[in-house]
């Protein structure tokens, strides 16, 4: 049947900001179905609150809106755009409640507006824990006993039947937010309690425990005609209990029998038949009893996810993009599989390969948070790797995950771990967190057998004996000297995965000693392609990845090309940002009549949907890996460059390696990229510039690190060199927090001292995006003014275009020294400074002379891609021919503002500093700040209250500043309450104003009056330098109760114009295609 | 120990041993699906080939009885890129390695099973041999040429059973039981106990476990049995099951088929079943070139349009053009447009290419037998 006639236009919802659970795998899913409803004619209306995305770049839909993803926000845009239809399947878990809140209110009849690919019905079935527990019942699929709970008691009559331990689960949450293991009663209480709070129908699924069992997955589609395909199984190696966002996966499954597999597929059909999604993808989880084989369905996602985009890296099948033809009525067998050309996509992907994912968590910037791995998701990102065997897929996968020293599975000598205390050692192994792969290694290394340790840990034993096996063969190699090391060996280590580094560690030697031997007997990584049919079928897309065998499949061309680096897994300071500038550098460089080739191995991103660049290598970002491809690419004698600018610090780090290993380097040389990068030669070359910084200095001991510090006053900001997202960073207020930092916090060595800079108390920051090309020319693309006081990391602060609050011959000086630096440093292509204004003096904080997180942001707001832009003048254009001459312009008031994971990390203090916490942002836009300003706190879930109670608590230092703000607030209506201090002070300025309780003060204190919801905003700054503990409890119960909370004053004066403004104007929304062409806003909120 | 494998173009790979020590020849074809290799080895329809896995890692579930298509392992030889060390699954009683060796299966690992499977797919399927410890290769290249082509080869002779049997008795031994814990409840029962006679070319045993579950008392006869001696039992249908080679020079067979289809008992044919029924009704079969192993086809039933993911094992097919008029084509491949299925358009006679009994597969044509219930019923 051919395609659904009534259908015009289509509005997509998108994921929003990057979170815990909910992360770039949505945009690569989106932009492939905007894709492909365009390709079929049809006009797309999309929004989406995260401007870090490729499917808001306006290109790629009719109407592009990034606005906040509310119900109200979503039927302004209906009421404005009238789409047809609603495609809610493609934006994960935020699509899909928005999608049942739009229903609820009644908005898809009033515009008659059809959702496609999951109706409300199917939505429920899948997302109540009850209904669906129900619905497998009607259909004889087995599941866990369970009981559905509004309240704790309901709550603890059903754990009595459950026994423990027992699983809680709220209802539509994402990522398991709110749920976990209780192995007791009072934990029972506790998990209950804030399951109850964190689901939005305050629902929780009590549940028996099957923790221990096998997890599986499949990635299931349906079709109009009820034609059924599996397109991946997926086995998680950490068995059920750890949630398969932190579980290592591995595709496909590998310990099933054909009896048992099929009958999971089985299943699998009728599950999706029941809950009755007509068209698209599914998920599906099951646990399997390793002793007797009894299977259990444990959820269904009526949606892509993380594991659909996964399970299409894996096999080739572009699961989303299909999924958006089927919900325009064709059926599997009417589209053709992209990669065979002539098959159907109404088939089963075979796979000759095995895809293994590991996750990546971000732990060391959240000291306090408990790196137990449970139900729900803590990981940031993801690697994936591809190879031959188990074995081979394995080690690449952890070579992925850049972990660096802490990486490698053999630190330390067999003497050493044998000093680690036996019982320690067993918790390690029995408790999952993520170092439990370093203690099982440790344990195999130990001679611990296979049997205790799947004893210990549950396992499969066939995984533990692939580990076994790994341990093994690097003691073979341990026995001799390199240099006797037979070839024979040397090979099987090659195709079992080891990396040249991974053996040069056995021997203590330098990779390149093995990288020369191993070339010197032609032992070179071959290319296979990744076809959906191994191998039955020709193959007509060159997506592949390395291994050591025989034949070679690459078939590279003699066309001059360009290598792209990405930027790997994503983690808190690197992440769907600098994705999005890959794309844009393929972009670009197609564009130049370049050939692209794209190297990463992040399976959530656009940059590794392999009809983005020309040819796609699916291999980690390591040098030994990267120089492969680069060599195997120029076995044509084609001219093949390389460019590292556009994916963050990952491919920064290789740029130098690269270029002595003989590879031309396009844009920014790696000597100006080292320049910026490294402190000594940066701060004398500022000085030779004229442009001031902040005191600085660097030291390897504590007693250089207090001389420093004497010199330039404190406070002080410590940090290591080379870190990225301000890892380790600190603000040190006296000498003897200089010591602890200086002995605890950081690993110093001599060539890697701790970098000591003057701390610029209460100034303003700026972020300077800006383009150069050869010839010396320089765009800036924008100035963003940071909400937030310097001190506060870049990523976490709010920022706007244009600058709001400053100075134009402030603004000046920025544009000035901007232009004075990138020429100095030769920048070809993208550079990023943060500038911090204290006492009417700019400074320079820091110069990053590649793409930045708010290249994206800038892009949006200016209307002119950077990233792409940048790429072209890294190509050799200059900016002149590429029609830009001045500086660009916002086209309307843009605010970026962050969103956190805190409240998945209970007892981590939500304060912000130095070291960046947030994992993805959101931009609101308007044509003033207030409104601006107010979108994005909507966007990023801290919807500012319009009325009710404003608490107030602020250090001495701020009672002044935070008076006018008080009144205002007053003004607008609020009721103020304060802790005793703060209260005093305001009511001798003649404000009436409650005295609240501190936490420790007595009761019912703050704390209860947030969870009693009887606050609505908290204004917070912390009370003593270190330790605010009494207050880190307030913003703690703030971030749980989901109450806007607002350490600093600037960003509290920010939101108190907001609120304003909200009050003023209603909200409008306003297309970027509109911001661009200077139309006025139209639709009103309801 | 060391294994070659060499094949009649010349070229040979190294790698090693990974069941029984020694030589065998055979066509080599390569089979797609990723789970069941105990089924694939164990299926009479792959007698006379060497059979390439193309999934990497094989063997890690074990072996287990209920995973049996038929008495022993019925394959030449046997090759895999990684064998697994180990056997990890509740059911396995032993590891795939003891079971090659138990049953003197030649077998080969480490070898690169893609790159031998796009030559196979592009030069078409080619007689070679696997050959321990440290043989010649030019001199096996020179054995595998002088092996017997597939074309013109009656292997059915080597897989039948000698004596006619009724499948009930050997049910047990064969993992019924176990089995039983995975059988997926049929459509519908049979009103009453039918009685069915199938000819054995090589039957899978989950052939006979689908139609008795389904409700028939199954009688097993030898390939060269006359069409009297399945009339004598009063069958209520006739079935023809899966088997290996050459159907055209099964002219026994398609002469007895002819026969039977005289008559108006019900027939139903699976994979070489449906070549013979094709022949008999006066159609040709030809070779395909590297013919359809594995399980994920997509097959269309052309009346409802609906799309099977079906199990496959055939490397010959029944040529469209030749079927007779009061015939129509009933399934089509929609990989490569082959005919998978085809009845008489009066008579209650029909057969598929495909194997509905999956294992391994996707169970998604089980309804064949129904069908063939239904035809029965209405007599
Ligand atoms: N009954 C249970 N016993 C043990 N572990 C469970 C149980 N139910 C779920 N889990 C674990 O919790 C994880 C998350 O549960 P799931 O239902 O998938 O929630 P989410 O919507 O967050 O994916 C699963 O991946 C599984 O590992
Ligand atoms: N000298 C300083 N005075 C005040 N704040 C600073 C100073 N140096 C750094 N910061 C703050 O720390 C944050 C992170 O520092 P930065 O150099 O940008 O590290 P990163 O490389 O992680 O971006 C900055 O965004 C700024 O808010
Ligand atoms: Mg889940
Ligand atoms: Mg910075």
């Amino acid at each position: 049947m051919p395609r659904r006639t009534d259908l015009k236009r289509v509005l997509v919802i998108g994921s929003g900001p990057i979170v815990i659970g909910q992360a770039a795998e949505f945009d690569y899913s989106g932009t492939q179905a905007c894709k492909a409803l365009r390709s079929e004619g049809l006009e797309v209306v999309l929004v989406n609150s995260n401007p870090a995305t490729i499917m808001t770049d306006p290109e790629l839909a009719d109407a592009t809106y990034i606005e906040p993803l509310t119900p109200e926000i979503v039927e302004a845009i209906i009421e404005k755009e009238r789409p047809d239809a609603v495609l809610p399947t493609v934006g994960g878990q935020t699509a899909l409640n928005l999608a049942v809140a739009l229903h609820e209110r009644g908005v898809l009849e009033k515009y008659n507006v059809t959702l496609i690919g999951a109706q409300i019905d199917a939505i429920k079935v899948a997302e109540d824990r009850l209904l669906f527990r129900n619905a497998m019942r009607e259909i004889g699929v087995d599941v866990p006993r369970s009981g559905v709970a509004r309240n704790l008691e309901e709550a603890l009559v059903l754990v009595d039947d459950v026994g423990f331990p027992a699983i809680i689960r709220p209802s539509f949450t994402l990522g398991g937010v709110g749920g976990g293991i209780a192995y007791n009663i009072e934990e029972f209480r506790e998990l209950a309690g804030r399951g109850l709070d964190l689901s939005p129908v305050h629902e929780i699924l009590v549940e028996q425990s099957v923790i221990g069992w096998k997890e599986f997955e499949l990635e299931v589609m349906r079709d109009a005609a009820d034609n059924f395909v599996v397109i991946c199984s997926i086995e998680n190696v950490d068995p059920m209990g750890v949630h398969t966002g932190d579980s290592i996966t591995v595709a496909p499954a590998l310990t099933l029998t054909d009896k048992e597999y099929q009958r999971m597929r089985d299943m699998g059909r009728r599950i999706i038949r029941r809950v009755g999604v007509e068209t698209g993808g599914s998920n599906i989880q099951f646990a399997i009893d390793p002793t007797d084989g009894r299977i259990v369905a444990i959820e269904m996602n009526p949606r892509v996810s993380r594991s659909s985009a996964l399970a299409s890296k894996a096999t080739g099948f572009p699961i989303a993009k299909i999924a958006a033809k089927l919900a325009l009525g064709y059926h599997l067998d009417e589209i053709p599989n992209d990669i065979t050309r002539l098959t159907p996509a109404s088939f089963e992907p075979t796979i000759d390969y095995i895809v293994v994912k590991y996750p990546r968590w971000n732990f060391e910037k959240f000291p306090q948070a408990d790196r137990t791995l449970t139900t729900q998701m803590k990981s940031v990102g993801e690697a994936m790797a591809i190879g031959r065997t188990f074995k081979e897929a394995f080690l690449k996968a952890v070579r992925s995950l850049e972990l660096g020293k802490s990486g490698s599975l053999f630190t330390g000598s067999v003497a050493q771990i044998q000093e680690e205390d036996e019982s320690a050692l067993r918790k390690r192994l029995v408790v999952p967190s993520d170092r439990r792969m370093w203690a099982i290694f440790r344990a195999l290394r130990r001679g611990w057998s296979v049997e205790t340790l799947h004893e210990l840990t549950k396992i499969d034993p066939w995984f533990l004996q692939q580990f076994a096996d790994i341990v093994e063969l690097r003691q073979m190699a341990d026995l001799g000297e390199f240099r006797e090391m037979s070839i024979d060996l040397l090979r099987t280590l090659k195709r079992s995965g080891f990396s040249d580094a991974d053996i040069a560690g056995v021997y203590g030697i330098d990779e390149d000693v093995v990288r020369q031997r191993r070339l010197e007997v032609g032992l070179v990584a071959v290319y296979k392609r990744i076809d959906t049919c191994a191998a039955e079928f020709e193959s007509f897309t060159p997506y592949m990845y390395g291994t050591y065998e025989e034949a070679d499949e690459a078939a590279p061309t003699p066309k001059k090309k360009v290598v792209i680096l990405g930027s790997g897994p994503n983690r808190i300071g690197q992440g769907i940002e600098f994705d999005y500038c890959c794309c844009h550098a393929v972009f670009g460089f197609r564009e130049e009549g370049y050939e692209t080739v794209m190297v990463n191995c992040n399976p959530e991103t656009v940059s590794t949907d392999y009809d983005t660049a020309d040819r796609l290598y699916f291999e980690p970002l390591t040098f030994e890996d990267v120089m492969a491809v680069i060599e195997r690419e120029r076995s044509t004698g084609a001219d093949v460059s390389c460019v590292v600018q556009f994916g963050g610090q990952t491919p920064l780090k290789l740029a130098l390696p690269l270029l002595e290993a003989g590879v031309s380097i396009l844009g920014t040389s790696p000597d100006s990229i080292d320049l910026a990068e490294d402190r000594q030669r940066f701060s004398q070359l500022l000085r030779d510039l004229g442009v001031p910084q902040p005191a600085s200095g660097t030291a390897v001991s504590r007693e250089e690190a207090r001389d420093v510090a004497e010199r330039i006053g404190y406070p002080v900001v410590v940090r290591p060199s080379y870190v990225l997202g301000g890892r380790g960073m600190a603000i040190v207020f006296d000498s003897g927090a200089l010591d602890r930092y200086m002995t605890g916090a950081v690993d110093v060595s001599h060539d890697r001292p701790v970098l000591i800079d003057r701390f610029l108390e209460d100034a303003f920051e700026f972020d300077v995006d800006a383009v150069a090309d050869a010839g010396g020319a320089v765009v800036i693309g924008g100035i963003m003014e940071h909400i937030e006081e310097a001190g506060i990391h870049s990523g976490d602060s709010s920022c706007v275009v244009p600058p709001f609050m400053v100075a134009e011959r402030h603004l000046a000086t920025i544009r000035e020294y901007t232009r004075r630096i990138a020429r100095a440093l030769q920048v070809v292509g993208l550079m990023n400074i943060q500038y911090a204004i204290k006492d009417d003096t700019v400074y320079v904080l820091e110069v990053n002379p590649r793409s930045s997180r708010t290249v994206p942001y800038i892009s949006k707001a200016t209307g002119v891609p950077m990233a792409k832009t940048a790429a072209r003048v890294a190509a050799g254009r200059t900016l002149g021919e590429l029609g830009l001459v001045d500086d660009l312009e916002a086209a309307g008031v843009f605010v970026k503002s962050p969103v956190f994971p805190f409240v998945r990390f209970p007892g981590v203090d939500t304060i912000l500093g130095p070291e960046m916490k947030s994992t993805g942002e959101v931009m609101g836009g308007s044509d003033n700040f207030g409104s601006a300003f107010g979108k994005a706190m909507m966007g990023a879930a801290q919807r500012l209250p319009e009325r009710g109670c404003v608490f107030i608590s602020v250090n001495n230092s701020d009672k002044q500043t935070v008076l006018p703000i008080a009144r205002d607030l007053a003004q607008l209506g609020f009721t103020l309450a304060a802790t005793r201090g703060t209260a005093a002070f305001l009511r001798a300025h003649g404000l009436d104003v409650d005295v609240m309780y501190k936490v420790n003060e007595g009761r019912p204190n703050v704390a209860d009056h947030l969870v009693n919801r009887s606050i609505d905003m908290v204004i917070n700054t912390p009370l003593g330098r270190e330790s605010f503990f009494d207050d880190r409890a307030v913003r703690r119960a703030a971030t749980m109760a989901q109450v806007p909370c607002i350490t600093t004053l600037t960003g509290a004066s920010a939101a108190v114009s907001a609120i304003g403004a909200l009050r003023r104007h209603a909200l409008t929304v306003r297309s970027l295609q509109d911001y661009y062409a200077g139309a006025a806003p139209v639709a009103q909120l309801k | 120990m060391n294994a070659i494998l060499a094949l009649e173009d010349g070229t040979w790979y190294r790698g090693v041993a990974a069941g029984a020590p020694g030589e065998t020849g055979g066509e080599v074809v390569f089979n797609t699906s990723m789970t069941g290799y105990q089924e694939v080895l164990t299926d009479p329809s792959y007698a006379g080939q060497i059979v390439t896995m193309t999934a990497p890692l094989i063997g890690n579930y074990g072996v287990a009885p209920g995973d049996a298509e038929s008495v022993v392992p019925r394959v030449a030889g046997f090759v895999m890129r990684e064998a697994s060390p180990i056997a990890s699954n509740w059911r396995a009683d032993g590891t795939l390695r003891e079971y090659l060796t138990r049953h003197g299966i030649v077998a080969i690992a480490e070898i690169d099973t893609r790159a031998l499977t796009r030559v196979l797919r592009s030069a078409g399927v080619m007689r070679g041999i696997i050959a321990t410890g440290s043989p010649d290769p030019v001199g096996l290249v020179e054995k595998a040429r002088a092996l017997p082509k597939m074309e013109g080869a009656d292997l059915v002779k080597g897989v039948t059973c000698d004596e006619p049997f009724e499948w009930r008795e050997r049910a047990r031994d064969w993992g019924e039981d176990d089995h039983a814990e995975f059988g997926i409840a049929p459509e519908r029962h049979s009103s009453r106990r039918l009685r069915v006679a199938a000819y054995d070319f090589g039957v899978k045993y989950n052939i006979l476990r689908r139609l008795s579950t389904y409700g028939c008392d199954v009688h097993v006869f030898p390939a060269i049995a006359p069409a009297s001696d399945l009339l004598a039992i009063e069958p209520d249908g006739v079935f023809l099951s899966n088997g290996p080679g050459d159907p055209a020079v099964l002219s026994y067979a398609i002469d007895n088929v002819r026969a039977l289809t005289q008559t108006d008992v019900p027939m139903f044919g699976i994979c070489l079943g449906h070549q013979v029924m094709g022949l008999a009704v006066g159609a040709d079969t030809f070779k395909l070139k590297f013919g359809h192993r594995g399980a994920n086809h997509p097959v269309k039933e052309l009346r409802s349009g609906k799309v099977e993911i079906t199990s496959q094992n055939h490397g010959f097919a029944v040529d469209p053009d030749t079927l007779p008029a009061d015939t129509t084509v009933t399934h089509v491949n929609l990989y490569d447009k082959t005919v998978e299925g085809f009845r008489h358009v009066t008579k209650p006679l029909f057969s598929v290419q495909y194997h509905p009994e999956a294992s391994p597969g996707p169970h998604d044509a089980d309804y064949l037998f129904r069908q063939f219930l239904d035809a029965m019923e209405k007599r």
